[in-house]
């Protein structure tokens, strides 16, 4: 019997371990003034447009490295280390906020 | 530093003379990855070592097992600081997969299913300094851990062994790879603690 | 909320066994800014050496309760984990617990809001779920919910009976999906969130609610999924997605 891709016991595959913007809040909140998470995004590598915190977030890295759920390109990468913070946005061809 | 926890001690770790700065011992096997692990078939893969010429010296799966092999053991450092003492490995080495190309190139930039990428001195790949391994611990390396191939440069940190390797290019150009561009150190020497630029 | 986000020290006030690896955590914040409910906060941990380890928790209280300085965290312990055994074995009452919050601007349900909502819970992925209907109910909110609730068996179920009692009556209907262990005499045999079951239980798309689903990574893609199958706009689903194990560990 094949197990359903989201039974309990398969939850220990680490393939499918990434989370998603939501959980970037945090590290970003602490560059950011504003939350970046519900800000929307355009993928600079397939032109996708979706808010940030739908977007694939792999943490088990050397640092943040958030993908489009579309394409999987790097959105944007943050490394802290030695008193500083690195932050790429590269992948993004912007980002929306909405500022009432 | 934060207010400590009181009773939290973490994963079990400790500090051997033999470990660089700032690292502590384990004995799982972290899984680190920036990305979804590709999956790549054995029928499907190929190694390519491409010259700063252009010209290319390529392997398939078979071409590539018939080489000859080195096992071997080794430590390994990861930059997030947990190393792994005693690991064995099987793989080819650079120098024989470098033995018949032809470069003046001083720089090597290494490629990976999946796009990751990490750049280092040529010199580093050479005199028995590196390989490329397909077997750890006596089984055929999984895919979480690189498979089916990855580098294995166990001097430098950890990212620099880059999984799913798929091809090097020599270039007289120093080229950043994919943690060098965002502020991890561009030559990463565990024992000088070289993580990040400038240190 | 402007502003950089700073580490605080909060203390733990009270614990409550919620099952048998889960337990929430009351923590007195001072200066807590208050927050929306889905939220979460960044936990930090510090080992008399220096080692940290960080992991995020929603917070599971509605952000509406009497004491402004006082959240709850609902936190289930991962197997093999490093921070959760922490939190719901060794942490007691009166140890402090570094923390930053609130977090998230986007998995959140406020009051204001008056369409229909379904929520979707995964496991543990119930907690900031719970937030939002501790909320509606704290408000007086008549926004009618629904709640689809997938759990391995009756005692994994969190927050025992408040569950029920908010839906009781009070414009909240509860379905349970147990993937493993159904309680004796249930109609339906354990099994997985299935097409049939979101059709059966779920708003129907031309409520045009809004979706939170919350949970394993796996269990929310194959979630969304189904609302989607079904007819519900993508753009009015809202996800959050746990580690592999339920939780960041």
């Amino acid at each position: 019997m094949t197990e359903p891709p989201f039974a309990e016991e398969n939850l220990e595959r680490r393939e499918e371990s990434h989370l998603d913007g939501n959980a970037a809040a945090g590290e970003l909140r602490t560059l950011f003034a504003v939350d970046v998470t519900a800000a929307d995004g355009q993928c600079a590598g397939c032109g996708r447009r979706a808010v940030l915190a739908e977007a694939r977030l792999y943490t088990q890295a050397p640092g943040l490295v958030v993908r489009c759920a579309g394409c999987e390109s790097v959105l944007l990468r943050v490394v802290t280390g030695s008193g500083r913070t690195w932050l790429d946005l590269r992948g993004l061809t912007y980002l929306q906020f909405a500022t009432p | 530093m934060g207010i400590v926890s009181p009773g939290f001690s973490g994963r079990p770790r400790s500090s051997r003379p033999e470990l660089p700065p700032g690292q502590y011992e384990t004995r799982d096997f972290p899984v680190l990855s920036a990305g979804p692990t590709p999956r790549v078939r054995p029928e499907d893969w190929r190694f390519t070592i491409t010259t700063e010429t252009g010209e290319r010296t390529a392997w398939d799966w078979s071409a590539f097992r018939a080489l000859p092999t080195q096992r071997f053991t080794v430590d390994l450092h990861c930059v997030t600081r947990w190393s792994k003492f005693g690991t064995s490995w099987e793989g080819v080495s650079l120098d024989t997969l470098l033995d018949d190309v032809e470069t003046a190139a001083d720089f090597a930039l290494a490629d990976c299913y999946g796009g990751y990428t990490t750049n280092l001195p040529l010199e580093d790949l050479l005199d028995g300094k590196a390989w490329v391994a397909f077997r750890y611990d006596g089984e055929d390396l999984h895919p979480e851990h690189g498979g089916p191939a990855r580098l294995l440069v166990p001097h430098l940190y950890l990212w620099k062994s880059a999984k799913w390797v798929r091809g090097i290019t020599l270039s007289h150009d120093d080229q950043p790879g994919f943690w060098e561009s965002v502020g991890y150190h561009n030559y990463g020497d565990p024992w000088r603690e070289q993580r990040y630029w400038d240190d | 909320m402007r502003g950089r986000l700073a580490w605080r020290v909060a203390t733990v006030t009270a614990l409550r066994e919620e099952t048998a690896t889960a337990r929430t955590l009351v923590l007195k914040v001072p200066g807590w800014p208050g927050h929306d409910a889905g939220q979460h906060v960044d936990v930090r941990l510090t080992a008399p050496d220096g080692y940290t380890a960080v992991r995020s928790y929603s917070i599971a209280s509605s952000g509406l309760a009497a004491d402004a300085e006082l959240i709850e965290l609902t936190v289930d312990r991962v197997p093999d984990g490093e921070v959760s055994p922490y939190l719901t074995q060794i942490i007691s009452v009166g140890d402090p617990l570094e923390l930053r919050g609130p977090l998230g601007g986007w998995f959140v349900w406020r009051p204001t809001q008056q369409e229909p909502v379904q929520l979707v819970a995964g496991g543990s992925g119930l907690v900031p779920l719970m937030a939002m209907l501790r909320a509606r109910a704290d408000a007086g909110s008549q926004a009618p919910f629904r709640l689809l609730y997938s759990v391995r068996r009756p005692e994994s179920i969190l927050y025992a009976g408040e569950v029920d009692r908010l839906g009781d009556g009070n414009g909240l209907a509860v379905t349970y999906a147990f993937t493993r262990v159904a309680p004796p005499g249930s109609a339906r045999p354990p099994g997985r969130l299935d097409a049939a079951l979101v059709a059966e239980s779920a708003w129907p798309v031309d409520t045009v609610p809004t979706c939170y689903v919350c949970g394993p990574t796996p269990f929310v893609e194959a979630a969304a999924d189904l609302l989607i199958d079904a007819g519900h706009d993508p753009a009015r689903i809202r996800t959050e997605r746990f580690g592999p194990t339920g939780g960041t560990s």
